[in-house]
């Protein structure tokens, strides 16, 4: 377990988006530009890491019993501290965040590291994974984003001014709505459950699906029986 | 299956033994029949326009059937002949001016998204044509509200209403009830006018008498049947004529209400859709009833955005139809209540 597949391993094979179906509300909401996305992302790499450092230095003090509120705790402070630096420093970013910052607090990444990962494991690998987990959700809203924002009103913006605009006139808007957003997940998700069926296929494996997209273990319809 | 041979004659099997003869082809090919005068009135008032859309729908939603069932590795699906009937639906509720890639766009979703990643024919929740269609309504609002010149408002509001000859009979309507303004006299003159075709409106939509004329040869050939569209029509109608009993000054007559926008084409092809639609009979008079009182909340609504209804009313009412379906599910012959 070297630090370099901890790194990598947030980015392709777990990532958070694609691969765990983790935070989804940010998913959705924040793509619909690139500048958004990528705002979301460097705050949730921030606030992912100095988490999973803390909570994996105190690890050992937390009580078991407790330790939900005490990570909950942990990471309001980390996105506290984002929230204030980014209303401080990037004013039109906060505006256009909105009530996502806050949010970061219940999303289920970094929660979701700070008890799978964190609460097992070193300062600097819980750090590193923190790193890599932000770095692939980051690149998952990117891409998503760049596909809304180039679909929906043809144009990316990375950073305020610095945009390519009209690059061309065929603009859609329906997928920079909330309905556009479920699409484009949808779609992906589905590219990328196909490309690894027919690489499992190529090894002579059949491709299990993970758990979150696995239809048995849902009794809304009868699919998997 | 029709029996190939002799002795598929003889397999002992449950229910059902016979069949009907139908098939999906035929049932496609008799929609498309009926579509046909509404094809040759929509040539006859848009001219080329007509002509260009449906060509470009029906190509657009072929192509994009044939490459998604490629891409899926399913078995074949364009000879089926429903993303025909799909295209030319959609091409209808277009209007007449629209820029052929958004009609290429529109197809696009209605075949991709709104059916084959659900799995394909039968397995759609929603009508694919109206899924595009509100697709581009949404996406391409301006476009899909330009209508080209008509005479039809000419004759209402006299020579001096230029600036608002391009809008639909719904939607001038509508413009007027936001406004306060009275509306203009809708003189049973224009009836003629609004049931032969002669109006704004989407290059299928138009000519209520062609529809009909398709409308019953459904009904003959019995594709069809007469409760989604006589429970869809005779809701309007009532709420039409109770609204105009209410305020006589600001309702446009009920007779209006049934020939104008895309109520004939909505009632008659799209919500009998079989895929989309409940199937059985109590079913499908709560879904006509349905679609036609979310129809008349959209038109009449005074803050509502949109001036017709017909197509936002049937999506809402085909995700109610697995509801409306289980909740009329038929006794089984022999077992009590």
């Amino acid at each position: 377990m070297s630090l370099l597949t901890e790194l990598t391993r947030g980015i392709i094979k777990e990532n958070p988006t694609f691969r765990l179906v983790l935070g989804m509300c940010p998913t959705l909401a924040l793509t619909t530009s690139l500048e958004n996305a990528l705002g979301m992302g460097v705050a949730c790499i921030f606030v992912l890491i100095c988490s999973n450092a803390a909570i994996s230095a105190l690890r050992n003090i937390i009580p078991s019993a407790v330790r939900i509120p005490c990570y909950i705790v942990v990471i309001a402070a980390f996105v506290q501290v984002v929230d204030l630096l980014m209303q401080a420093y990037t004013p039109a970013l906060a505006q256009s965040l909105g009530i996502f910052i806050p949010l970061i607090v219940v999303n289920c990444i970094i929660l979701g590291r700070a008890e799978a990962y964190a609460s097992k494991n070193g300062v600097l690998y819980s750090a590193v994974d923190g790193l890599g987990m932000g770095i692939g959700f980051t690149l998952s809203l990117s891409l998503m984003a760049t596909i809304r924002e180039f679909l929906g009103s043809g144009s990316v913006t990375l950073w305020g001014d610095l945009a390519i605009k009209n690059i061309h006139s065929h603009a859609m808007v329906l997928v920079v709505l909330p309905a556009g957003g479920f699409v484009t997940l949808g779609l992906i998700l589905a590219f990328i459950n196909h490309v690894q069926a027919v690489a499992a296929r190529k090894r002579g494996e059949s491709a299990p699906l993970p758990l979150e997209l696995d239809c048995r273990h849902c009794a809304l319809c009868k699919v998997g029986e | 299956m029709k029996p190939e041979s002799p002795s598929d004659l003889y397999i002992v099997s449950s229910s059902p033994h016979t069949h009907s003869g139908e098939s999906v082809e035929r049932i496609m090919l008799d929609v498309l029949i009926a579509l046909a005068p509404a094809f040759l009135a929509a040539c006859w008032f848009f001219r080329l326009e007509a002509l260009r859309l449906t060509f470009v729908c029906v190509a657009a939603c072929l192509l994009t059937e044939w490459l998604c069932r490629k891409a899926m590795g399913r078995a074949r699906a364009i000879s089926d002949l429903s993303a025909t009937v799909t295209g030319v639906l959609l091409a209808f509720n277009l209007p007449p001016a629209l820029p052929t890639w958004m009609a290429v766009a529109g197809s696009v979703f209605s075949i991709a998204i709104a059916k084959q990643v659900f799995g394909g024919l039968g397995y759609n929740p929603f009508n694919p044509a109206l899924a595009g269609r509100a697709f581009m309504l949404i996406s391409f609002t301006g476009a899909m509200t330009t209508w080209s010149q008509s005479t039809w408002l000419q004759k209402i509001a006299g020579a001096g209403a230029d600036a608002v000859t391009t809008a639909t009979p719904l939607g001038f309507a509508k413009e007027a009830l936001k406004s306060g303004q009275a509306l203009p006299v809708f003189n049973t003159g224009l009836l003629s006018d609004f049931f032969i075709g002669n109006m704004n409106g989407c290059i299928g939509e138009t000519s209520a008498l062609a529809l009909l004329l398709g409308a019953a040869y459904l009904l003959y050939r019995k594709v069809i049947t007469w409760h989604i569209p006589a429970a869809y029509l005779l809701t309007v109608l009532a709420y039409a004529v109770i609204l105009s009993l209410a305020s006589p000054a600001t309702a446009i007559p009920p007779l209006f209400h049934l020939l104008s926008g895309g109520l004939i084409l909505g009632a008659f092809f799209m919500a009998t859709d079989m895929v989309t639609t409940p199937v059985t009979r109590r079913g499908m008079l709560i879904f006509g009833i349905g679609c036609g009182i979310i129809t008349m909340v959209i038109r009449t609504v005074k803050t509502g955005a949109y001036p017709e209804g017909v197509s936002f009313a049937i999506l809402i009412m085909n995700a109610f139809t697995p509801l409306i379906n289980r909740a009329t599910r038929n006794r089984v012959f022999g077992t009590k209540k």
